[in-house]
């Protein structure tokens, strides 16, 4: 979809939502180099929304949203928790249809719009809780990685089942005392990132979203290698300071302070030799072209 | 786009995209000898579909396979092997999402593992067809036909038809998404039959020609957007009714189950058109009438014929669509009628409760005789219920002393 589409017949101009006249006059469809910088400069493709005070999942989201190469040409997929509450508030296409079987959907939804527009680029890209991810989706989490489905999958990990209340999921971490954990978590957390390797992804990320050019980068990274040769995993420390009992201002805090070396969402990545290579030619003519562009000015 | 803008035109098989009129009512007929799976396969060959998933069940597998002979051939788009039915029934939610027509076929306990997505597919509204061929669910474990599943399809808002033969089963797959794309229809169908005796069964089909199929599946003239971002995207709400708890919320999520089903109500125009009436009656002036659905109305024409050697006139009413039910039709065929046989493959007996449900005086439904868990039906347990009906001594079957 091009900028074009979205334009607004004059004789209709001002009947339409303020929201829907901002999102074509200053949203960032289109533009190369969007970013995480654009955020309260432009038009962002995510309204409010209905998630707690300080919720890091809502900074993780606009992060991700302003970070998305091609949204003109991105198809989301969500499944049940807090995140299918702020979606129905993004401006790009995205689908909730039912919990844990969002890389199922996305499976379909790939396939069908490369045999629709072969010739086009049409990205997806997953976004679920951990619950869905790991607990209830983990058969089709996998199962379009084994299959090399060509679309990111990114889990908010919260550690928890943040929507209905703060039970026990697979990714919390072992001793928790939670609902549903009430003598405390008896097993460890999942190592769903090393499994994501095992199980044929090219990229594989485990981080916090305290840094949002960090974010920006991996989603970029992960977008590409998924269009480009197969499946790619981030998990994203997103935490649920409600649950774990910290206040609004505390959500930044406490991924810092699980995100240092020796913390359970210190930076990992993993980059298959394809995709490293990927990388390196979309890097290389990156140079090319500033190097070009600084010759053009000079 | 208009959908007819490709009639006339070149698949890349060489397949003409045909008017559905002209090809499903007036292009020649070739008589073919295939089962019950060959056939799907036939039918799938001419429809045009973007892709298919399939999963192994009991006695679907054939039929999934060689659909995936068809894609090896170029017929099809894309086509994989889901890992569950669950699976398999979000991933055709997902390319239906993004516009393509997509087939599937599931069985039994399939049907039943799969079953969360197919509220889910009419709620979407995403018109996917879905062949059911019915087995048990029960356990111990069992691979025959039994319509059991039939009874929990019904109240998912698909639309679910009933194929009594492999030649309903052809001409149905290729106008049932005639029927389920309309724009004010829009909605999923599960097109059925009795597992093993349509699927695995040969018989004499009339196809119609290679060189034509249907003409592509137009996402957009469906009343919701097709999510491929080549329409706006806009913000569907401020918030979430999930989140809310007051009328405007309840109001919205009835009001559009409620249109969910309406839907159904309004395939019922285009289906009378394509199948030539929901219900198929014969001699309904009869006394007794045999009323059911699937290959339950073979054995009670069997049983008909039976019975006419005697001199004892009964007649037919042969259910083509579950949902939309087809009531006024029904009470129209029965009204003459004394006793109303419902012969049915299960051990609960939907269809009678269905029929009693909508006929005035329902105790002239006799609901039976009923076989389940892969046992057939001879047409001589039939014609024993209704000679007990009439008070007609009869001899006794053999293990039913």
């Amino acid at each position: 979809m091009s900028k074009e589409r979205i334009k607004i017949s004059p004789e209709l101009y001002d009947i339409m939502p303020s929201d829907y006249q901002d999102l074509v006059s200053s949203a960032t469809y289109g533009k190369e180099d969007r970013g995480w910088k654009d955020i309260g400069t432009s038009k962002e493709l995510i309204e409010q929304h209905s998630l707690c005070a300080g919720c890091p999942e809502s900074m993780a989201f606009r992060y991700i949203l302003a970070s998305l190469p091609n949204p003109e040409d991105t198809v989301m997929v969500g499944s049940t928790g807090c995140t299918s509450l702020v979606f129905p508030m993004v401006a790009v296409h995205n689908i909730h249809s039912l919990f844990g079987n969002q890389n199922a959907i996305a499976s379909g939804l790939k396939r069908a719009l490369s045999v629709r527009f072969p010739d086009r680029i049409k990205d997806v890209v997953v976004l679920a809780g951990d619950g869905a991810t790991v607990d209830i989706g983990l058969d089709m989490t996998l199962q379009a990685w084994f299959r090399q489905e060509k679309f990111t999958t990114i889990c908010f990990d919260n550690e928890l089942y943040a929507n209905t209340g703060g039970q026990e999921s697979g990714l919390m971490q072992k001793g928790f005392v939670a609902k549903m954990a009430p003598v405390g978590k008896l097993f460890d957390k999942v190592r769903l990132p090393e499994i994501a390797r095992e199980s044929g992804c090219h990229y594989v990320v485990n981080c916090t979203v305290s840094k949002p050019s960090l974010v920006e980068k991996v989603v970029r990274n992960a977008v590409l290698i998924a269009r480009e040769i197969g499946p790619t995993y981030l998990q994203l420390y997103t935490p649920c300071i409600l649950e774990i009992g910290k206040n609004s201002m505390e959500g930044l805090q406490e991924m810092r302070d699980s995100e240092k070396p020796t913390e359970r969402f210190a930076f990992k990545e993993y980059i298959s030799e394809p995709a490293k290579q990927l990388l390196a030619e979309r890097d290389a003519k990156a140079k090319e072209k500033k190097a070009a562009a600084k010759q053009l000015v000079s | 786009m208009e959908p007819t803008s490709v009639i006339g035109t070149k698949n890349k098989k060489g397949q003409v995209f045909t008017d559905p009129r002209i090809m499903m009512r007036e292009a020649p007929r070739t008589p073919s000898f295939y089962t019950g799976s060959e056939v799907i396969k036939e039918a799938i060959r001419r429809a045009s579909i973007d892709v298919m998933i399939a999963y192994p069940i009991t006695p679907q597998s054939e039929a999934a396979a060689l659909i995936g002979e068809l894609f090896a051939e170029g017929y099809i788009g894309d086509y994989f092997r889901g890992e569950s039915e669950f699976a398999v029934m979000s991933q055709c939610a997902g390319a239906a999402f993004g516009g393509a027509r997509v087939f599937t076929t599931t069985a039994g306990p399939g049907t039943m593992r799969a079953m969360e997505n197919f509220p889910m597919w009419a709620g979407a509204r995403l018109p996917i067809q879905c062949i059911v061929t019915c087995r048990g669910i029960n356990s111990p474990l069992s691979i025959q036909p039994d319509t059991i599943e039939i009874s929990y399809l019904m109240q998912t808002g698909m639309l679910v038809w009933h194929a009594e033969t492999a030649q309903d089963f052809y001409d149905w797959i290729l106008v049932g998404y005639m029927v389920s794309e309309e724009p004010e229809v829009h909605l999923p169908l599960a097109l059925c039959c009795d597992g093993f005796f349509v699927t695995h069964t040969k018989d004499v089909v009339d196809l119609t020609p290679t060189d034509m199929c249907l003409p592509p599946y137009d996402p957009y003239r469906s009343p919701v957007p097709c999510m491929d971002m080549e329409c706006p995207p806009v913000r569907m709400m401020r918030d979430p009714f999930i989140m809310k708890s007051n009328y405007i919320s309840y109001a919205t999520h009835a009001s559009w189950q409620q249109e969910v089903w309406a839907a159904a109500e309004r395939s019922r125009k285009h289906t009378i058109a394509w199948l030539n009436g929901l219900i198929e009656t014969e001699d309904v002036e009869a006394d007794v009438l045999i009323v059911t659905s699937g290959t339950a109305v073979s054995q009670g024409r069997e049983a008909i014929r039976l019975l006419a050697d005697e001199g004892i006139r009964v007649g037919l009413v042969k259910i083509k669509t579950l949902r939309p039910w087809p009531e006024e039709e029904i009470k129209e065929a029965t009204k003459h009628a004394t006793h109303i046989i419902v012969p049915e493959f299960n051990v609960i007996g939907w269809m009678a409760k269905e029929i009693k449900a909508t006929i005035p005086r329902s105790e002239r439904v006799i609901a039976g005789p009923r076989v389940c868990g892969g046992m057939t039906m001879p047409p001589e347990i039939i014609v024993e219920e209704i000679k007990r009906a009439l008070g007609v001594r009869s001899g006794t079957l053999a293990g039913r002393g």
